[in-house]
């Protein structure tokens, strides 16, 4: 690891000011020599690895009084940035009226890494994409714009197959943002030009410019999420598919929330994790359910909608079938929960 | 009683080891462990931002320590402090095998900095007694034959520990599901979960 100086500033407006660049729009983010450290999971292992190379971090670990709570209203949920996934997991009012949340934070990980990964980070969590994690690789669009793309021809069992392009398969690793993007969450942030809410389908960009992963600028931090109550969120559920039981990242994951009228869906939200280049909202397989009656035969119509942009590589072209197989058993067993009356 | 070389910084040992006494320069950390209160240690030099002085809190000891801002927990206790009953695995977040209790919740200390800890620490060192009794969980490994090799064990006991605190100790599903991050390349998962079970027992009754 390279030397770094470390600064716990107190407030936001400190954190802020301390982790913007003097030229903040020439830098990729991700590249900017002050990083935000909470949990510190993602940036440490990557700093180990000499992927990621930041001069100075800034502990926002202070900020906790002010970013770390949990309120659950009438009309939203508001999440600190600062929440611990392990609190958001066993959250109770959050397990019954936001099942598909809770359920991403449980199914994440592991019990000490959830104790210490804060939910600002999370969505800010990094490909697992060997090419990308190990700097040995020459050729890595998102470490070295225009050098190339080492998984292209590689091992590429894990990558993406949905959203992505010539220059980056890179995986989207998460499960929180699968639920965020299917419930239309939004981001609040704090940055040098001050405060702004982002929908969180909008804070992830596109394999375009691979080093560029967010619409973050470098000093700007996410200070919470908003999740709108709707008549979906208690019907919901996540389900994740992986190599182990436990303790692994998704091969393939589907976040459901249904809002039903008897057997017929009035509106669905679908998220798909694992087997996208970002947190994947899968407009098309909800406009194929809306109105439709939920049976086997329209949640597969709806799963191969979701599909049908797919671009495998030599070794994920499984994610294609698997994908659409974790969704079907996702959406009907959410259509087939249990509702309080 | 450990070996004394044992009780050594890294770096002093190794100097050791190579018979480097004669005039080699052991710079470890400058540590001053100390009974609470009386802290007398050095801070770090004003003007070097890589260095920090950090004030923890281990095994209810008070200790002060000067350290490269990157060095994190894991090494400040087994290369700083002497405390190496925690172990280095993978040293990427992986393994658990460097589980400490950090303000009661397990934490990898590879993947945190000294710079960062605030609340008390508590590492397998701290789990049993002053008086040597061990805690029902050590106990527990020992009767259940759940460790081979032992690399994993101070991991897999301060994290089982919080398990059943935390209240996830409720059937072996849910043991097995809460203690995944705790890696066993020789594999006693089996015996791990009966050990679990066993000091849950105790635990909840005393």
């Amino acid at each position: 690891m390279r030397p770094f100086a470390y600064s716990r500033p107190d407030d936001v407006a400190t954190a802020v000011r301390m982790a913007t660049p003097p030229m903040p729009k020439a830098i990729a983010p991700t590249s900017a020599p002050a990083q935000f450290i909470a949990g510190g999971t993602l940036i440490l292992d990557l700093m180990k690895l000499d992927t990621m190379r930041p001069e100075r971090l800034v502990d926002i670990n202070g900020l906790a009084p002010a970013l770390g709570a949990i309120q659950s209203g009438p009309h939203a949920l508001r999440l600190g940035a600062l929440v611990r996934m392990s609190q958001l997991a066993d959250d109770a009012t959050v397990n019954r009226d936001y099942p598909v949340i809770a359920q991403t934070m449980q199914l994440a990980a592991a019990a000490q890494l959830r104790n210490m990964a804060s939910l600002g980070g999370n969505v800010l969590q990094r490909t697992r994409c060997q090419y990308f994690r190990d700097p040995s690789w020459q050729q890595c669009n998102k470490r070295h714009p225009g050098s190339g793309c080492a998984a292209l021809g590689g091992v590429n069992r894990k990558h993406a197959v949905l959203g992505v392009s010539d220059t980056c398969i890179a995986e989207y690793p998460g499960d929180f943002a699968q639920a965020l993007v299917a419930l239309g969450a939004s981001v609040e942030t704090q940055g040098p030009a001050g405060a702004r809410t982002i929908p969180f389908e909008r804070l992830h960009r596109g394999p375009d410019t691979p080093d560029v992963e967010t619409v973050l600028n470098p000093g700007e931090l996410i200070t919470g999420f908003v999740v709108p109550a709707g008549p979906w969120t208690r019907r919901s559920a996540y389900l994740k598919v992986r190599d182990r039981q436990s303790y692994a990242f998704a091969l393939a994951s589907a976040a459901v929330a249904l809002d039903m009228d008897g057997d017929t869906v009035r509106e669905a939200r679908i998220g798909l994790g694992g087997v996208a280049y970002r947190p994947w909202r899968a407009h098309e397989a909800e406009a194929a359910l809306k109105g439709k009656r939920l049976d086997a035969a329209t949640a597969t119509a709806a799963a191969r909608a979701a599909f049908a942009g797919a671009r495998p590589h030599e070794h994920n072209a499984y994610k294609v079938d698997l994908g659409q197989r974790t969704l079907v058993r996702a959406l009907l067993q959410v259509g087939r929960m249990e509702m309080p009356a | 009683m450990p070996d004394k070389d044992d009780t050594l910084p890294d770096e002093a040992r190794r100097a050791l080891l190579k018979g480097a006494a004669a005039g080699a320069a052991i710079a470890p950390a400058m540590v001053v462990a100390s009974p609470a209160g009386a802290m007398a240690a050095p801070a770090a030099p004003p003007g070097n931002p890589h260095l920090a002085t950090v004030d923890l809190t281990i095994n209810d000891r008070r200790e002060r320590v000067t350290v490269d801002t990157r060095t994190t927990l894991l090494d400040t206790l087994r290369n700083h402090l002497g405390l190496t009953g925690s172990k280095k695995g993978c040293d990427h977040g992986q393994c658990g095998a460097c589980t400490v209790l950090v303000g009661g919740r397990r934490t990898l200390s590879c993947l945190t900095l000294a710079t960062m800890v605030r609340e008390a620490v508590t590492t397998i060192e701290g789990i049993a007694t002053a008086d040597g009794m061990l805690h029902p969980m050590q106990q527990a490994f020992i009767d259940q034959d759940a460790f081979q090799c032992g690399y994993c064990t101070p991991g897999q006991i301060v994290s089982a520990i919080a398990c059943v605190r935390e209240g996830h100790a409720r059937s072996d599903d849910e043991i097995r599901e809460y203690m995944s991050g705790n890696l066993c390349r020789c594999a006693a998962y089996p015996h791990i979960v009966a050990a679990i079970n066993q000091a849950k027992t105790q635990m909840e009754k005393a």
